[in-house]
């Protein structure tokens, strides 16, 4: 299992929680869970996010491994000038 | 990747050669946006809307029809029909309307309508024989009257899943994010300050107007020449708003006269295309300056509410900050990045950070050179340096001892990697400029800058000849001579000299997809990819040589150019160079390319610390630098003369943001400066020499240690003028630009 | 409305061309002559990217019409290098890297060579002011002033 950090802005939208535990080897395996567990994650996870595993920001791949007790965030998806 | 594995002996990699294309660059012969024609060619040009804010009850475009110079006249009817959605998820839709405008004009200088002619000046005359009715519409251009319950609704349903119940529908995205218990880190605090600030929206202020050359037939294949950021972001672009298949839309880049964030969307382009469809000729559209200020990217304006929280002895307790963005008309201002990015610096137990998304009549707001985060930075640094000033702390030292490091939680969640902020602390520190005394009158201001850093898709392919140069085509426009790093990051590779090596921008028809030139990110990934590339050519260079000396491919090592046995089960043979490989290649086995396409993730953040010193005359309120140090980490200087320069523009851009430019608007909703004239950037006799230190911190996620360093150069320099500035003169500096009547509105407020 | 006719001397070279009178010198040297080192930043003189010498005087060529030329002498970016032989600016700008986008970089050269004509021992200060016409949005100034600066020394001591 993995514990994913959300961002408080999606507390509304996972009942108030703002860690998510889902099973995932994966980033795209990651945020297809949240959507299953927390189907309002849909709306966040459409508009864009990035994942940090481990302070690594994976901006938007979906094939990423996860390790087995790393730390996962979600982020909303980084833009660049 | 371990930081073990990493390359840290380098033999072209931090050498300073010319840069490539530095010849035609200094001749006159490098083409721009503007600088191409076509057989047949007509101009195109767009009638802009003289409102704010209006409905569109009717265009009449029939005596522009029929006018003889005349060939087309197009507006929203001959674009596809783009699907509408909330937020950024309809951002094809945002584009097209914000490309020519459908039910109404949303600001000053919207496109309404569309001409081609023969000739320029026949289709600036043709404008005026297009009748557009308006019915003109309360407007609102500032970030906290459009979040008023009385402000004019700019559309309705643009708000996406984010935004909370009850609030405007002007108020289109909000981010939340921090951690900690914030009340109790203010209450732990010997000094709490909480403050407002304000910035002006600015315009990236690029030399070169918008300019491009589309041809479009009927069955569906183009061609377009433009000045952009990302050619194949123009292409996808404009597809879906002519409704056309992306591949059958070719897009070359032309050289491109600065951009900043401001040219990685389009506006002009399906415009030519539209036109050229319906005339069938190539149609060249350029933009006039005034219609680049009135309807390209300015950056968001902002209010923001800071409150702080400090031990006597420096330690942050307690950082809050709630910034709302006007992005005009359309959803997009980075509120969420300026909340991500203003305490991501520190260290902190206890942060909140909240961001709004706010639509006004305004231009849609473009990405400028780290978006969102130079305002924030401004605010959260400015309140800091008042707590220095009232706690009589050092404003370095206080931000050491907060500062945060390798697995620090960041304010936006994650811990950090190996980063470089204390480094760069510690050099501004030690720098004499720090040491050095001020004269009466004038200020010394620090600041430090986040930015996130962005990897993005990117595809380069590596030719070599048969005399043993090497071609090497990349997919990111050169915004600042990232050729000559390309070539320096291939060099090293291959082993053959930097000169031996010709780089070319490719064209979206030649080569894979490739993410916009934006984000910091060119160096990074195109260099990434750039080694790994050359890595795949001397893997089969490498083969070659192997099966030439008749031993195994793992017995071949690759050396300064050459093939060279190594190992147990290698023989004696003389090192093989490259060039004697490439010359029969097509004999042993065929031509030789490396080529690598992916989407690096691992960017690696970036950190800065800029000090200034500014002088303040109280009797004008003009405010002279006097002197300019950036200190940033670039992970790993490939070129470094021209690491320097994206340090000292990003400080130069700075300067004009705090002290000069903004944008500036009449209560009919008009802009005000849409000229150079009006419209002030920093000339030459503004700034002093601006002294740059290169703090090289390797990122863990390049094979060189390289870090983007495009845009962080622009975060530091609105605080730390403003700390300078507010020190000279006695009082602090709330809003931006800090305009000598503001400055004197100040001094005289403050007795 | 009927054009005009111009003979005039560009880079050395006669050329002619047909204008309308509103059109300007830079509109003239870009759209007729195919000449498009000077370009178009601004169209109203702020910026400088259009600078040419008119009869030895630097001027910006998008606020002189292209009728104006006539019977004048005209150099461009395009006439600073003799043949193959780069300008010594010209130079200077590539190893300084006084240049990022390089399209400011046709209209201060010509402005350079300009200030440079005129005083050959330019101050710092003196070079900030000649060049304060001339947008660069990208490098801060700060290598474009070394370059005029050192070009400068360099020239004083060749000669």
């Amino acid at each position: 299992m993995v514990e994913v950090h959300l961002w408080s802005g999606l507390r509304s939208l996972t009942g108030g929680l703002e860690v998510v535990e889902v099973k995932a080897a994966t980033t795209g395996e990651l945020l297809r869970e949240l959507v299953r567990v927390h189907p309002q994650l849909q709306g966040p996870i459409d508009a864009g996010v990035s994942v940090a595993i481990d302070g690594r920001v994976i901006a938007s791949g979906l094939t990423e491994p996860i390790p087995e007790g790393s730390e996962v965030y979600l982020m909303q998806r980084l833009r660049g000038g | 990747m371990a930081l073990d594995d990493r390359k840290s002996e380098f033999s072209f990699v931090g050498t300073r050669p010319d840069r490539p294309d530095g010849l035609d660059k200094v001749t006159g012969r490098a083409k721009f946006g503007a600088d191409t024609s076509a057989p047949g060619m007509l101009h195109g040009a767009i009638l802009r809307s003289p409102h704010a804010h209006a409905r569109i009850i009717k265009i009449d475009t029939s005596k522009a029809d029929a006018h003889k110079d005349v060939k087309a006249v197009v507006t929203r009817a001959d674009f596809a029909d783009v699907p509408f959605k909330p937020g950024l998820e309809g951002e094809f839709w945002n584009v097209l309307e914000n490309v020519m405008a459908g039910d109404k004009a949303l600001y000053d200088g919207h496109a309404v309508a569309a001409v081609a002619a023969t000739s320029a000046l026949a289709a600036r005359d043709a404008l005026k024989l297009i009748e557009v009715e308006y019915e003109v519409l309360p407007h609102v251009t500032d970030v906290d009257k459009a979040m008023a319950p009385d402000a004019p609704v700019i559309r309705e349903g643009a708000a996406d899943y984010s935004v909370p119940e009850g609030m405007h529908p002007n108020v289109v995205r909000y981010h939340e994010s921090g951690h900690g218990d914030i009340e109790a880190g203010f209450a732990e605090a010997d000094l709490v300050i909480e403050d407002s600030f304000v910035t002006e929206a600015t315009h990236q202020g690029y030399i070169e107007p918008h300019a491009c050359l589309g041809m479009l037939g009927n069955d569906g294949k183009g061609e377009l020449w433009c000045t952009t950021q990302g050619h194949w972001i123009a292409q996808k672009t404009c597809a879906a708003l002519l409704g056309i298949e992306t591949s059958q839309l070719r897009v070359t880049a032309s050289e491109i006269g600065g951009g900043f964030g401001g040219k990685t969307t389009v506006f002009i382009e399906p415009v030519a295309l539209a036109l050229s469809r319906k005339a069938n000729r190539p149609v060249k559209v350029v933009m006039t300056r005034s219609e680049v200020f009135r309807a390209t990217g300015p950056t968001s304006s902002a209010s923001m509410d800071i409150k702080i929280g400090m031990k006597k002895d420096g330690t942050i307790t307690g950082a809050q900050g709630i910034f709302r963005l006007q992005g005009g008309a359309f959803p997009g201002a980075p509120g969420d990045m300026t909340a991500m990015c203003g305490f991501a610096p520190y260290n902190l137990t206890n942060v909140h950070q909240v961001g709004y998304d706010v639509m006004a009549n305004r231009p849609k707001q473009a990405a400028y050179r780290a978006p969102g985060a130079p305002m924030g930075a401004f605010a959260v640094e400015s309140v800091i340096d008042e707590l220095c000033n009232q706690l009589s702390l050092d404003p370095i030292d206080v931000r050491l001892k907060n500062a945060a490091y390798e697995g620090t939680k960041a304010s936006y969640g994650p811990r950090y990697e190996r980063i470089g902020l204390v480094e760069t602390l510690e050099a501004a520190k030690a720098h004499p400029h720090y040491a050095a005394p001020l004269k009466p009158g004038q200020g010394r201001g620090v600041s430090c800058g986040f930015w996130f850093n962005h990897g993005g898709e990117t595809s380069v392919s590596l030719a070599l000849s048969e005399d043993g140069s090497a071609q090497l085509m990349v997919g990111t426009p050169d915004i600042g001579g990232s050729r000559a790093s390309m070539a320096l990051m291939a060099a090293e590779v291959l082993g053959i000299p930097y000169e031996n090596i010709r780089v070319t921008i490719a064209d979206t028809a030649t080569l894979g997809y490739n993410d916009v030139s934006h984000g910091s990110r060119v160096t990074y990934a195109s260099g990434l990819a750039t080694i790994k590339a050359a890595h795949h050519a001397v893997d089969k260079l490498c083969e070659r040589a192997a099966a030439k000396w008749g031993i195994p491919v793992d017995a071949v090592k690759w050396e300064n150019g050459c093939a060279v046995p190594s190992g147990p089960n290698a023989g004696d043979f003389d090192p093989m160079p490259l060039a004697d490989i490439t010359a029969d290649m097509g004999s042993t086995g065929g031509p030789i390319s490396g080529h690598f396409e992916a989407t690096p993730e691992g960017a690696g953040v970036s950190f800065g610390t800029h000090i200034v010193d500014a002088e303040v005359d109280p009797e004008t309120g003009k405010t002279s630098i006097t002197r300019y140090t950036v200190i940033q980490d670039a992970g790993k200087a490939i070129h470094p003369t021209y690491v320097e320069g994206q340090y000292q523009g990003g400080a130069a851009q700075g300067i004009g943001w705090a002290l000069n430019e903004e944008y500036i608007y009449g209560d009919d909703g008009r802009l005000q400066n849409s000229i150079f004239l009006d419209y002030r950037i920093p000339v030459a006799s503004d700034l002093p020499m601006i002294d740059t230190v290169i703090v090289e911190v390797p990122n863990p996620g390049h094979p060189f240690g390289v870090r983007g360093v495009g845009e962080t150069g622009i975060v530091p320099p609105l605080a730390a003028i403003a700390n300078a500035v507010s020190n000279a003169a006695g009082v602090r500096m709330r809003q931006l630009p800090m305009s000598p009547p503001r400055i004197l509105a100040a001094l005289k407020d403050n007795g | 409305m009927s054009k005009f006719h111009v003979s005039t001397t560009v880079n050395g070279d006669t050329v002619e061309y047909l204008c309308d009178p509103r059109e300007t010198l830079l509109d003239c040297l870009r759209d007729k002559l195919n000449l498009t080192g000077a370009k178009e930043g601004c169209g109203t003189g702020d910026c400088g990217a259009c600078s040419v010498t008119v009869d030895g005087r630097l001027v910006c060529s998008c606020l002189m019409l292209g009728v104006e030329a006539d019977g004048k002498q005209v150099e461009t970016v395009e006439g600073i290098a003799e043949g193959d032989i780069l300008h010594p600016l010209q130079k200077k700008f590539i190893e300084y890297a006084a240049l990022q986008c390089g399209i400011c970089t046709p209209g201060i050269l010509v402005a350079a060579k300009s200030l440079l004509e005129k005083n050959p021992n330019p101050t710092e200060e003196e070079t900030r002011y000649w060049l304060a016409g001339n947008l660069c949005r990208c490098t801060g100034y700060d290598k474009i002033i070394r370059a005029v600066m050192d070009t400068a020394a360099d020239l004083r001591e060749a000669s």
